[in-house]
């Protein structure tokens, strides 16, 4: 379980997150909508201990991310991380990308690692692909090669920042379609998304940002079919 | 066609000479290597202002010609400290500084071009921030900073003539004690280019062929 409490954490001057509070169920899948700037990504970078917090707190599985007692790169293995910008690593082939962390961080042996890493990749459609490096990839291969790469480290809880928004149209379908399936595999997950198709059919509750406050948050039916603040019914206009 | 004292010898002499710059050149950009690799990864690290200590040592090195800076560190070491060293270790402790100050500036300047968010992708997935630098940050870096490097290299390797101050024989003090006793300066400074670029030419080949390699292509 994902428990988010009171969280506040500003840039400067601009409070991006004004005391978010939110939980989030094993098995549960959120997916998150706003417009740019509304917070929603800073949240996910908040919930991994990428980014530090201003006041609140944020547990997972009861455990508080930004205490300092608390081992980051410990809790980091249980929630995979997949950004806008899949953040490849160039000089390594695909399969040496997703074995690196398992090897490193878990202790794998190469075979196991290995093994693992052919199956996650296999498992997105880049079986055909494990020895290639990733500039011959396109951004949404590169992309689904990113969330193998997460996976490999059998997280518990995937964050997807925005996964889709700086891949070309024709290349967003193969990625949502992974998203979708790892989701109908049960997997908890947090989607930051700007496709609304895609947050209506697969989410459990959908959550709206506006300026750093979760304005709404409903099952997509409720939240779709019937919003209540005047921000989010502006907001679907205007996507729509 | 050419007409030349010269004897086997003093060909030996230089081959000699040649040998000595090339064993100067190798222990100090390989020291100068490490402790630049150290100070710039800490330069990158902890920001201008805590830095600034070794900044200035490196930048002394930096800005201070070789040659004053290795008759001052021989005097000083000599007459000053009194300690019997040999002019060889202090061409090779003022060349790996040299080389060390340079160095960190490339290194630091080859880390600030690795994405931050590639590494922020390498923390995400639990590595730690050694294991961020040891399999992702570093090896980008090094392809950043290998033409420099080499390029750095071939620099020390031709500024090691100046060490001949130290009473070290190496090509240039070599070909210049030739040149004394034969009276032939044209044929011996050629014959000594011709040495300096045998000894180059495959570093410089050997560094085109990693940054192909590394490549990825």
């Amino acid at each position: 379980m994902i428990e988010i409490q009171k969280v506040r954490k500003s840039f400067g001057p601009l409070e991006v997150l004004k005391g978010i509070d939110l939980t989030v169920a094993k098995g549960e899948v959120l997916t998150v909508i706003g417009g740019s700037g509304s917070g929603k990504s800073t949240l996910l970078t908040c919930i991994n201990g990428l980014e530090p917090i201003d006041s609140g707190k944020i547990l997972v599985d009861g455990v508080e991310v930004h205490a300092k007692s608390t081992n980051l790169n410990k809790l980091r293995q249980k929630i995979g991380i997949v950004f806008q910008q899949w953040n490849a690593f160039p000089h390594l082939t695909v399969l040496e990308n997703v074995m690196l962390a398992p090897r490193k961080v878990l202790g794998r042996s190469k075979a196991e690692a290995e093994a693992e890493a052919e199956k996650q990749l296999k498992h997105v459609g880049l079986g055909e692909k494990l020895s290639v490096y990733p500039n011959r990839l396109s951004g949404g291969q590169q992309q689904r090669m990113a969330i193998a790469r997460a996976l490999a480290m059998g997280p518990e809880y995937m964050l997807f920042d925005e996964v889709t928004s700086a891949l070309d149209p024709m290349l967003v379908g193969e990625v949502l379609d992974t998203l979708r399936m790892l989701a109908s595999e049960g997997m908890t997950m947090i989607c930051v998304t700007h496709e609304m198709k895609f947050a209506r059919e697969v989410s459990d509750r959908v959550a709206f940002f506006h300026q750093g406050i979760m304005a709404e948050i409903a099952p997509p039916e409720e939240l779709f079919g019937a919003p209540k603040t005047p921000e989010l019914q502006k907001f679907l206009a205007a996507t729509h | 066609m050419i007409d030349t004292a010269m004897t086997a010898k003093d060909f030996w002499m230089l081959v000699q000479g040649a040998g000595m710059t090339l064993l100067v050149t190798a222990i100090s950009v390989a020291i100068g290597t490490v402790i630049g690799v150290i100070c710039g990864i800490f330069r990158f690290q902890v920001g201008p202002w805590w830095a600034a200590p070794v900044t200035f040592v490196l930048d002394v090195c930096r800005s201070v010609p070789l040659l004053i800076q290795l008759s001052l560190a021989f005097a000083f070491v000599t007459a000053v400290l009194k300690l019997r060293v040999s002019g060889f270790s202090v061409a090779c402790g003022v060349l790996s500084l040299y080389t060390a100050a340079y160095c960190a500036e490339i290194v630091r300047g080859a880390l600030e071009a690795v994405p931050a968010n590639t590494r922020r992708g390498a923390r995400s997935l639990g590595l730690s921030w050694a294991q961020d630098m040891r399999y992702i940050a570093l090896p980008l870096a090094s392809r950043v900073a290998l033409p420099s490097w080499i390029g750095l290299s071939l620099g020390v390797m031709k500024d090691s003539a100046l060490i001949y101050v130290v009473n070290v024989s190496e090509l240039m003090k070599s070909t210049k004690d030739l040149i004394t006793r034969l009276q032939e300066p044209l044929f011996l400074l050629l014959l000594c280019g011709v040495f300096y670029f045998v000894i180059s030419f495959p570093i410089a080949r050997f560094g085109a062929y990693l940054e192909k390699r590394w490549s990825n292509d």
